[in-house]
């Protein structure tokens, strides 16, 4: 599954998850029929209108092969939104059928054993994003792909990595001053590892922090797992 | 204690976000929620070394859950109990009819004090105000809550009130209080504190006071503080009130024992509370003290409404304030912005539930939460919160959420069709390019705006090195 945002802003992450994949032997579709998981709008309060475009994805992923997403948040939806969704109607079956083979991309690596070789070298530090830690309860997937993947590849955790670091969707938008106080915390102890890069599962919080960096004056280079991982050594 | 002073709650007239614009700007209130935090915290990460917390969680969840299924059972078996042990019980549906049923009390009686110790349920209908109207003297005896009745302000933190307040802020709102020199340090100011209200005690006719769990098995009611005040308020003056909210009662002493040894790991991050009330009924005869009167008031304040809808798992909640601490938010910005006695994720979900949907601060409060998910993990009886938050969201009525929803019908309209999808992201691509041809964007127009007014948007991923 692609993601929207990436689908938007950084197709990169998209190329870079299929040729992970790929290059794991796994054989990749990506429908061309797909949207968006819907999350945007359950999470903003309007259910009814997540709920046309949640139909969508369902249609779209029709079968039993594996779903994987680059992002924790967008997998949540499916393995949690869904559920809130989609219960006590007639989609309810095949919503959890859809979530019950959902996985985001480090933990599907992870539970399958696979392990691609990044040509990645120098130290990063990692963002925990709140819907992959809390909501899919994945902390270690991340960690043991980098390590295995990445042997060149130092980890420098950052004080309060399970802190939100601020993006909460249309949060960004609403309370920005909150949210930019949060995202500014974020970058400064991600910066203050002195790691040469932060990487985070998911985009959305990516776009936030390192905007914020910038802004604020904070040097801070950032890039997906996903891009980490596809590094070749060419 | 000379002085009355009326209890108001200030208009809540500056949006939400205007408030926390402000309590961002307030570095002194940012650095005592910062300590604050991390004292919980460090608590918190001592208790779950300690036991068991998340069976005990899990425990409690299902106690919980089982108390609100059974409430009206519970709630008869309790009003026999509380009666049997000479209690009076009275059911109010909402503020008015409890603080009426107070007032009508105190007239009957000739009562002209009332002492108060720590109670959401009393803050929730506002019952200092009606009481103030009608012309009596009420004294706050917790001393968070005395500080605030002082300040004429709300508390912001439902198990410490005054946690937005520092040594120094404090000292001065007592020596304008008493109108004499307060000396420095932590404990002289509890001394003095201490000094002065020892004098309502002794004089008040009613003690005011909430329930933490009622258990319908004796109609017990338990009430947990740490300063003490409590004991005397409920058990000096003549008669005792007790308000309560009615989702707060439980089967048997089995679960109460539970949920009263989490509650302080959950809340302080401490093994026990330093006094645990347990009260059943008025004085014996065969007692030598107590008060000559209880009554309990069960209040309703919309709750009812709540059983059998998805939102009922807000009637678990045991009030231990745990949500707030762990919430990047309420951190951030405190409990005063959020203009209600319940701030924080839980304040977010019960004050539109239990005002009502359409008034300014209750459509604003749910909004004010990324959704990260920590309040579910601190919660001790497992509500998940940020599920409520965005089904509370979802039922908000005012204009503005009205136009959001218009939004995002057109959104579900595109969204929903591939070919729209393809349509709207070559144009978000395009605009993208637009917007920031060295792959920054500073400032967007539109909806844009937001996000630029705090941060740059990266327009090429990975975004170029963030100094160029």
């Amino acid at each position: 599954m692609r993601t929207c945002l990436a689908d938007i802003a950084a197709p990169s992450i998209i190329d870079a998850t299929r040729r992970v994949l790929e290059g794991c032997g796994v054989e990749v579709v990506v429908p061309r029929s797909q949207t968006c998981c819907g999350q945007p709008g359950w999470s903003a309060g309007h259910p009814d209108e997540a709920r046309r475009v949640a139909r969508r994805a369902l249609r779209a992923f029709r079968g039993d092969d594996p779903v994987v997403v680059p992002s924790g948040s967008c997998a949540a939806m499916v393995t949690h939104g869904y559920l809130d969704l989609f219960t006590g109607r007639p989609e309810e079956a095949e919503a959890r059928q859809m979530a019950g083979r959902t996985l985001e991309l480090s933990q599907f690596l992870h539970q399958n054993g696979l392990r691609p070789e990044s040509a990645a070298r120098g130290s990063v530090t990692l963002h925990d994003s709140c819907h992959m830690l809390r909501l899919l309860g994945e902390r270690e997937s991340s960690r043991a792909v980098l390590a295995e993947a990445a042997p060149g590849v130092e980890l420098r955790e950052m004080a309060q990595t399970d802190v939100c670091c601020g993006f909460g969707g249309t949060f960004s938008v609403n309370y920005p001053e909150v949210s930019g106080r949060l995202g500014e915390e974020k970058a400064r102890n991600a910066a203050a590892t002195g790691a040469d890069e932060l990487v985070a599962c998911d985009l959305s919080c990516l776009l936030h922090i390192t905007g914020r960096a910038r802004r604020t004056g904070i040097p801070l280079r950032a890039r997906h797992l996903a891009e980490l991982l596809a590094e070749d050594a060419a | 204690m000379s002085k009355r002073i009326p209890v108001t709650y200030p208009e809540i007239t500056a949006p939400l976000r205007e408030r926390t614009r402000e309590a961002l700007a307030d570095a002194e209130l940012g650095g005592n929620l910062r300590a604050a935090q991390a004292s919980w915290a460090k608590g918190r990460r001592q208790m779950a070394e300690q036991h068991d917390f998340a069976a005990m969680r899990e425990r409690a969840t299902g106690i919980r859950r089982d108390n609100i299924a059974r409430l009206p059972e519970l709630l008869e078996r309790l009003e026999e109990r509380v009666r049997a042990a000479g209690g009076t019980v009275t059911r109010v549906a909402d503020s008015d009819a409890a603080c009426r049923y107070i007032t009508d009390l105190a007239a009957a009686r000739g009562a002209t004090l009332v002492a108060k110790s720590k109670s959401m349920a009393t803050e929730e209908i506002k019952l200092n105000e009606a009481l103030e109207e009608a012309g009596l003297r009420v004294v706050e005896t917790d001393l968070g809550e005395w500080i605030l009745q002082l300040m004429q302000e709300h508390p912001s933190h439902i198990i410490a009130p005054a946690v937005h307040l520092n040594k120094e802020q404090i000292r001065s709102v007592l020596a304008a209080e008493s109108g004499e020199a307060v000396p420095e340090g932590r404990e002289a100011l509890v001394a003095h504190a201490r000094r002065r209200l020892r004098e309502v005690f002794a004089a008040a006719d009613i003690g005011v006071s909430g329930v933490n769990l009622a258990v319908a098995e004796t109609g017990t009611l338990c009430v947990v503080e740490n300063e003490g005040n409590a004991r005397l308020v409920t058990a000096l003056p003549r008669i005792h009130v007790a308000v309560m909210g009615m989702e707060r009662v439980v089967a048997d002493w089995s679960e109460a024992a539970h949920l009263l040894q989490l509650l302080p790991m959950a809340a302080i991050g401490d093994d026990a509370a330093t006094y645990v009330n347990l009260i059943t009924g008025p004085r014996a005869p065969d007692e030598a003290d107590g008060p000559v009167e209880l009554h309990l008031l069960l209040l309703d304040g919309g709750r009812a409404a709540l059983r059998g809808t998805d939102l009922q798992d807000a009637l678990n909640c045991i009030r231990c304030g745990a949500c707030l601490y762990s919430c990047p938010m309420w951190r951030s910005v405190g409990g005063q912005a959020y203009g209600s006695p319940y701030s924080g994720p839980i304040g977010a979900v019960v004050t539109p539930l239990l005002e009502g949907m359409r008034g300014e601060r209750s459509s604003e409060l749910p909004f004010l939460s990324s959704l990260c998910g920590a309040c579910h993990e601190a919660c001790p009886v497992g509500i998940p919160l940020h599920d409520l938050l965005v089904r509370v969201r979802n039922r908000v009525t005012t204009p503005g959420h009205r136009r959001d929803r218009l939004r995002f019908r057109l959104w579900a309209l595109a969204w929903s069709r591939p070919w729209a999808y393809r349509a709207t992201r070559a144009l978000a691509r395009g605009g993208l390019r637009l917007a920031g041809r060295r792959g920054w964007a500073r400032r967007l127009p539109g909806p844009g705006a937001a996000w630029t007014s705090q941060r740059d948007l990266p327009t090429r991923w990975p975004p170029r090195s963030p100094s160029s």
